[in-house]
Formats: structure tokens, sequence, C-alpha cells
């Protein structure tokens, strides 16, 4: 460890032998967090870091942007005739995408914090073992709330119009932020199991990457080749995009709702310990 | 809970690594209260040591008490009794000072405003009060390491793991830390201390144990393992640094192995008889090198590390580390 050049002075210290001791004696020892108080401490860390360097919010709010802006316009009129009946379909779509392609990132953030000497530290606090994992996909929740919200603002701007309004906008975000935080748990195991953030970026993007093309986000499945169509019809991408659609136009049905959110509960029984394992032993 | 009078009673833990036994059947005992110095070089052992009484890591075999408390099937009484001082500094780079030691007190289960004053209080007591509110990455090396002890002691442990707690300090950092622990000896912690500084356990340890190769080579006080190899030292200091190897050379012929000090005018060889060490310095003297000045005095722990392992302490440039024990992490 080389200590980084700094551009402040470092103060003066002489360690003062009766402020150290003061300090050692003066606390009993609390009650052991609670689970929930230790999950939300560690999300609130992943809001301090945001805090601290905003851009990293560029990623979750540039990218859509421009998902939106280049299938409107780009795919718009080719795809589905005009730009404002593509809108109304891509919409919902681009939102599942762009949130779905944030959960990657929460998988780079755990491997990133494993080459950090904190974890040492963490993992040897008497606190509910997956708190620092649960407490950084919290945190992460609200990345994926900033990326929906800001499409969704936009597509308005655009002249998008949800049918179901406010409460079915609201509705459609709500369900992909729950399915996006069953998946992340996939991609923090993977955090887990590869040696570098590097590695999780593109594994991660290599698996969600296909995964959300061969579904109906961009184009309606009748016009594909029977056997991919079966699979687009099967994937839950396809189906969180058309729960979506349905919860913003007011048609939403409840067995799509429903197959989303088992998906995502199993993603999460699965994962979730999983990953609470291998961080354990990391 | 057992009241045992042992912080720490290991025996015969096992770690390996693939083919290589990180650790290989180390057995401790220290008492509480005291500092115990792990003292050992680079890949002996000492941090796979550590992480398995921290609870990090399980062991492969043997078993151990820290406070009472078994090391695996009771680990979270182990955790709630002890913190850790990692060799990495144990700190969030990301964070400001104020908000890595308010975080560590929510997670020890302190009310955010205990939690605020108690941050403001250990920034106060180890001098890191105006760097409060900037993020770590910006500390320098000592503020750094200061930080990270103060984290440790967010909620006062019974016993204080430290790994390496000065590498890479200058030594005006370095003594303030060894300030710290000596504050904190004297108001009753136990402290595991792992360094590869054989003077640092020499002015903080009550107890060492020497480790290499993954096991315990030798054990005792400073004054017992000193007086385990001989009751002294040879130190020469040359006038021309030029003229250590030649000086090397002569003082093994006459004496046995010779530690070279870091100055580079500097070596000592174990010695406890005064005539041979006369011998030795006539020897010298003949032979064509100029001595500024020398002395007859106790080893240093340098000289028990040689005397012990065939080999000096300190990793010598150029000879590749035989474990690199942080691969498993």
């Amino acid at each position: 460890m080389s200590a980084k050049p700094t551009t402040h002075a470092e103060p003066a210290f002489a360690a003062d032998e009766a402020a150290v001791r003061q300090a050692l004696s003066s606390t009993p020892r609390p009650p052991k967090a609670s689970a929930l108080s230790a999950a939300l401490t560690f999300g609130w860390r992943g809001m301090l870091k945001v805090k601290h360097v905003p851009e990293q919010l560029l990623d979750v709010t540039i990218t859509p942007v421009m998902f939106v802006l280049m299938f409107t316009y780009l795919f718009g009129g080719a795809v589905a005739g005009s730009t404002g009946e593509y809108l109304d379909y891509i919409l919902p779509g681009i939102l599942v995408m762009s949130v779905l392609f944030t959960t990657v990132y929460s998988g780079v953030a755990v491997n990133t914090d494993l080459t950090k000497g904190v974890v040492d530290r963490f993992r040897s606090l008497p606190i509910w073992r997956p708190a620092p994992l649960v407490g950084s996909l919290l945190g992460d929740s609200v990345r994926y709330v900033v990326a929906g919200t800001v499409i969704i603002v936009l597509g308005v701007i655009l002249g998008y119009r949800p049918g179901a309004g406010v409460v079915g906008a609201v509705a459609a975000l709500a369900l992909v932020v729950v399915f996006a935080f069953g998946l992340s748990w996939v991609f923090t195991t993977l955090g887990l199991l590869l040696r570098s953030p590097n590695a999780v970026m593109n594994a991660g993007f290599m698996g969600i990457f296909p995964l959300t093309f061969l579904s109906n986000v961009f184009v309606d499945p009748a016009t594909l080749p029977a056997a991919l169509e079966a699979f687009v019809h099967v994937n839950p991408i396809s189906i969180l995009a058309t729960a979506s659609r349905g919860l913003m136009e007011g048609t939403a049905e409840a067995a799509d709702i429903a197959i989303v959110l088992a998906v995502a509960a199993a993603l999460t029984i699965v994962f979730a310990p999983l990953t609470t394992r291998l961080y354990r032993k990391a | 809970m057992t009241h045992s009078p042992l912080a720490i009673e290991a025996t015969g833990l096992v770690k390996s690594y693939g083919e290589t036994r990180a650790v290989d059947g180390v057995d401790l005992a220290v008492r509480r209260g005291s500092v115990y110095g792990v003292l050992g070089p680079n890949g002996a052992g000492k941090t796979t040591t550590i992480r398995m009484l921290a609870t990090l890591i399980r062991p492969d075999a043997g078993s151990a008490r820290v406070m009472g408390h078994d090391i695996v099937d009771e680990a979270d009484a182990v955790r709630a009794a002890v913190s850790l001082t990692g060799q990495l500094a144990s700190v969030d780079e990301d964070l400001t000072g104020r908000e890595n030691l308010t975080l560590l007190g929510r997670l020890l289960g302190l009310k955010r405003p205990a939690a605020k004053a108690r941050a403001a209080e250990l920034l106060d007591a180890f001098g890191l009060a105006e760097a409060a509110g900037r993020l770590v990455k910006h500390y320098s090396g000592g503020m750094r390491r200061r930080l990270d002890i103060a984290a440790s002691i967010v909620v006062t442990p019974e016993l204080m793991f430290l790994d390496e707690p000065t590498t890479g300090l200058d030594p005006r950092s370095r003594n303030q830390v060894w300030e710290i622990i000596r504050a904190m000896v004297a108001e009753g912690t136990t402290i595991l201390l792992c360094t590869q500084y054989l003077e640092e356990a020499d002015q903080l340890a009550d107890g060492i144990a020497v480790i290499d190769h993954g096991r315990v080579i030798a054990e005792g006080t400073p004054g017992q393992l000193k007086a385990s190899v001989g009751s002294g030292a040879l130190h020469v200091r040359l006038l021309h640094p030029d003229q250590r190897p030649e000086a090397e050379q002569v003082l093994g012929r006459e004496l046995g192995a010779v530690v070279l000090e870091p100055d580079p005018a500097a070596l000592s060889v174990v010695c406890s008889d005064a005539d041979r060490g006369a011998v030795a310095i006539a020897e010298l003297a003949r032979s064509g090198v100029r001595i500024a000045d020398f002395s007859l005095g106790q080893s240093s722990l340098d000289e028990v590390f040689l005397a012990l392992t065939g080999r000096p302490a300190e990793a010598v440039p150029g000879e590749p580390d035989r474990i690199e024990e942080e691969h498993a992490s």
C-alpha cells in the first residue's frame, strides 16, 4: 500500500493517549443491529457513493435516452409504419430493457467491492450475513427507478400517453423493478464467481443481450420463424414486457403479472442464498 | 461463556490452498489483556491464521476458541467480541472518514445520532477531525491507518486483530500507530498483532510466536527469544558501505550467519563470547575493512529470526515469495 499523493497537507497529529483511552472506554456495547437496519444501512452506503460520484447515474440516464430516441426515430417508421405507433409499442419495452441492463452493474459492483479490504471488515461484523448484498441491491433498486423514470418521462415528452395514466406507469415501473431485483441476484452470483469486474460485465451482457433481443421488446413475435417465436413466447422478458404494456394501458392480465413475480421470486430463492454463501467464502 | 484467562486458544490450526499448506498446525495461547505478536516474513501464514481466528475462513483442521467461543460453531459470538484491521486498509475509500465510522456504528447497532456522535469523538481522538469530510482515497497512508484503527473500535472490542498495521508507513506514522496501540493496551484491550517487523514486535508485544512456513517455530517473550539464540550480538558499522560484502565474509567466517542492517554500512552477527568478538574485529581490521564503530550487545529479533530459520526475516529483493497468501481471497 503506498500513500497516494494528496493535495491537502496532512494535519499534524500526536496520538493523544488520554483521548484514545477515553474513546475506548466510553461505549457500552449496543444491542445487535436488526437485519432490516443492517440492510438499509448498506443501502445508504450505496446512496452515499452516488452522492460522491453523481456521474455514475449518467449510465442509467443517458443510455436509455439514446435507446428511446434511436429506436423511435430510426426504426419506428420501418417497423411499425409510423414513429408514433412504434413509440406506443416500444416504450414499455425499452423500460424493461434499460432497467434489466442496469442489473448487470450490480454484479460488477459486488466484484469491485471484493478487491477492497473493506469487505473483510463487513464479513467480520456480527450482522445478518446477507445484509451487505441485500443492502447494495436495495441501493441499486433506486438506480433502476431513476432509469425507468427517465424513460417514461422522455416518452411522455415525445408524445407517449399511457392508457392507464400515471397509476399505470407507476405500476409498470414497479413490476419491472421487482423483476430486476430478482434478476440482479444472478449477476451478484456471477460477480462472486468471476475474477474481474470486466469479466462480469462481459459475461453479464453476453447473457442479457440475446435474452432481451429474443423477446417481444422490439418486434411483434408473429413475424418470426416458428422455433424462434416459440422461444420468445416463453422468455420471461417477453412476459415482463407484455405485462408492463398491459399495466400501462390498463389491460394487464393477472396471469402475466403472476408469472413475472414468480420468476423474480424463484431467481431470488435460488440465487440469493447462493450469493450469500459465495460472499461468505470469498 | 466460559471465562478462561485466555483470549485465544488455538490448537493445530491447518489451512491449505491447493497443494500449499498456508497454515500447518498452529497452536496459540494468548492471555487476556496482553499484546501477542505473530512474527514472520511475507507468506509465512500470518494473515491466514488471523483470517481463521476472525471467522473469515474456516480451518481445514484443528480448532480455536476466541474470547471463549468456538470460531466455527459460535462464529457470531466471536464476531461480536472482536474487530479486525486487515492488511489492506479495511475502510471504504469511496466514502468520507466520517461516513465510514457512522456506517460502522449503524451496523454495530448504534442509533443514527449515537453513531454520528461516536464518529465525531473518534475522529477527534485520532486527529482526523479536519479530514472528516474528505473521501478516504485522498487520505495519506498514515491517516488511512488511523481511520482503520478507529473503525475497529467504534464499539470497543474485547480482542483486536491487527494485521501488519504499519506496513508501508513512514517512521513518523509508524510511531503514531504504535502510540495508539499502547493506549489501547493501557485500556485493557487484548491485541493479536501480526507483523513482519521485528522491531514492532519487540516494542509492543508481551509474547511472540515466530511463524515460518505455516508453523510456529519459536515462542516466548522478546527477552526469552533473544536469550535462546545467545546472549548477545556484535554490531559493526563501517566507514565505507562498499566494504560491507568483504566485512560480511570475514564475520561470517569468524562467527556465523551475518545480518545486513537497513543502514548500508551496518551489519551484525550473533556473538555471546566477547573474546571471539574481539578476534573477529581484529580480523576485520587485518583484512583492510575500515570500522566506524562496533558494539557487543543484546541480540535483536533480527538475529533471532536468522538463528531460527537460517535466513533473514526481511524479504530479500529478487527472492520470490513462496506463498502468496492473498491468492485465495
